[in-house]
């Protein structure tokens, strides 16, 4: 459990009616390879995307074009009601202070310190050093990560960089946030820990966000459990019951390049398509 | 893709990485910083291998030239000869070819490896511009030190030239320095100095752009080192051909 002791004030407020995210026929393809075909899908405000699929299914391409980092050769993506992809590069870097992103394998800057990757946007952007360094101990602690703050990356297990990319993700308090894999490759309670983080962003701090991944405990974590603060300011993770049920939280599944479900976690466990039922029993 | 598709695609990336470098001078923030850092990496940190180089050019240089100005009795020309080829020639390309080997291969390895651990869109993301925090910084440091590690390795291959002449041949060690300051040009120290500035640029922007489209993993790491290396090796070698020519047709014209 994680002891939240600041809130994270979103500074980029969008209207509650205009969706996070909004993907309309999205197309992509790298010479003769279609990557993604025809792509539409909506994420509100506060809400949590789980995108499924398997590797070179097209997962992580969305979240690059999402980021403008990649350009689709038709459709429209639309962040925070923009659409980014008539953006030129100075526009994108405005639209990119509002997306925090979390890479696969942390993506940390090997040459500067965990203090120095968390700092980095805000360095560059010239804020007070002040204010820097007070931001950047609120990061690691939400990521229970402060006794690292003068560690290099290469002196971090595959966990703790994975979390220090979630405080540099989080830093300028962005209301979108990207997880990119986030759990590839750790250990059960590692990936543990990591989901709990993504649950706190989605119910305490009303991030919307996208979730790429292929394992099925993500899934399980993310769309049967929320996190409540009690009167002590402790989080709590409590599994939800009969008499609540997560609609913060959807799923989508990508199969070369197409959509073949969007719907509740519960929808996904009743459909009979034969793909997404070996996928999520692995047989 | 044929090679000539290749080549012309290859080349409208370089240039756009030129303008968006020479963008990057004029924007803030312009990281200061990290170009005295890569000048000192790439300066300072060349300097032994360019001045050994130098020197032993120098040596050879006057070993070779001075039976043949003997034979001619035109040893009072040996300083001259070694000058001549030295700072016109051999300092500029032989620096920069020794720059293309050490710095070049750094930069593309370095750059390649932040592609392929995402560090780059990880740059991006956070809202900065790959071409600005790292092309600019590394192009500028090459275009300031190449310069400076030429002379450098010129002022050393004179002097090996020297030391040779005078314990190999007996040379009159005044005989030798006479040659050298009659026989140096304006021109030639100008062209010396111009060469590199532009070796300096090609070498930079070749390895940044190498470094940059990395693709495959480790292995494309070391496929885009090699690369870098070769490909700026090559172009420094036929730049030099036409910057030579250039010179010549610009001071033959307008300063003498």
């Amino acid at each position: 459990m994680f002891e939240v002791e600041t809130q994270i004030e979103s500074t980029n407020a969008i209207s509650p009616l205009v969706p996070a995210i909004e993907f309309r026929d999205v197309e992509l393809a790298f010479d003769d390879r279609v990557i993604l075909d025809k792509i539409s899908f909506t994420i509100r405000r506060g809400e949590t995307k789980i995108v499924l699929g398997g590797s070179g299914s097209g997962k992580s391409t969305i979240i690059k074009l999402v980021l403008g980092l990649l350009r689709p050769d038709a459709g429209t993506i639309l962040v925070d009601g923009e659409d980014i992809t008539q953006c030129d590069e100075q526009e994108l870097t405005e639209i990119r202070k509002k997306i925090g992103m979390v890479f696969q394998e942390g993506a940390l800057f090997d040459s500067l310190s965990v203090y120095d990757n968390v700092a980095y946007r805000l360095a560059e952007e010239g804020i007070d050093e002040d204010e820097i360094e007070h931001e950047v101990v609120r990061m690691l602690r939400f990521v229970d990560l402060e006794d690292a703050i003068d560690k290099m990356p290469i002196e971090l297990s595959g966990g703790m960089r994975r979390r220090v990319g979630i405080a540099r993700a989080l830093v300028g308090s962005p209301p979108i946030v990207l997880f990119d894999e986030p759990t590839a490759g750790l250990d059960p309670p590692t990936a543990r820990t990591i989901c709990e983080l993504a649950i706190k962003l989605r119910d305490l701090e009303g991030v919307s966000s996208i979730f790429v991944t292929h394992e099925m405990n993500n899934l399980k974590y993310l769309s049967s459990e929320y996190a409540i603060v009690d009167s002590e300011g402790r989080v709590h993770f409590e599994e939800e019951g009969d008499k609540l049920c997560l609609i913060n939280t959807k799923v989508m599944m990508i199969k070369q390049g197409a959509i073949i479900f969007d719907g509740t976690d519960e929808e996904l466990q009743l459909t009979g398509d034969p793909y997404i039922h070996r996928f999520i029993k692995g047989r | 893709m044929n090679p000539f598709s290749r080549f012309l695609v290859e080349l409208q990336d370089i240039t756009l990485l030129f303008w968006r470098m020479l963008r990057g001078l004029r924007k803030q923030p312009r990281y200061f910083d990290e170009m005295i850092r890569q000048m000192d990496s790439i300066g300072v940190g060349s300097l032994a291998i360019v001045s050994l180089t130098g020197f032993f050019t120098g040596c050879v240089l006057i070993l070779q030239a001075y039976p043949t100005l003997e034979y001619y009795g035109a040893q009072s020309s040996a300083g001259q000869s070694v000058a001549i080829t030295l700072i016109r020639e051999l300092g500029p390309v032989l620096c920069a070819l020794m720059v293309a080997g050490r710095v070049g291969s750094a930069i593309s390895a370095e750059l390649g490896s932040m592609v392929v651990s995402q560090q780059i869109d990880a740059m991006r993301a956070l809202g900065t511009s790959p071409a600005r925090k790292l092309v600019t910084p590394r192009v500028v440091a090459l275009v300031v030190t190449l310069p400076l590690l030429t002379v450098a390795a010129d002022i050393f291959g004179l002097i090996g030239g020297g030391i040779i002449a005078r314990y190999l041949y007996a040379l009159d060690a005044n005989s030798y320095i006479t040659s050298l300051r009659t026989g140096i040009t304006i021109q030639d120290i100008l062209g010396g100095i111009v060469k590199p500035i532009v070796f300096g640029f090609i070498i930079g922007l070749i390895s940044c752009h190498k470094g940059l489209t990395t693709q495959g993993g480790t292995v494309g790491v070391g496929r885009s080192t090699t690369d870098a290396v070769v490909l700026s090796s090559i172009t420094v070698i036929i730049a030099d051909f036409f910057l030579s020519k250039v010179l010549q047709g610009f001071f033959s014209s307008t300063l003498f």
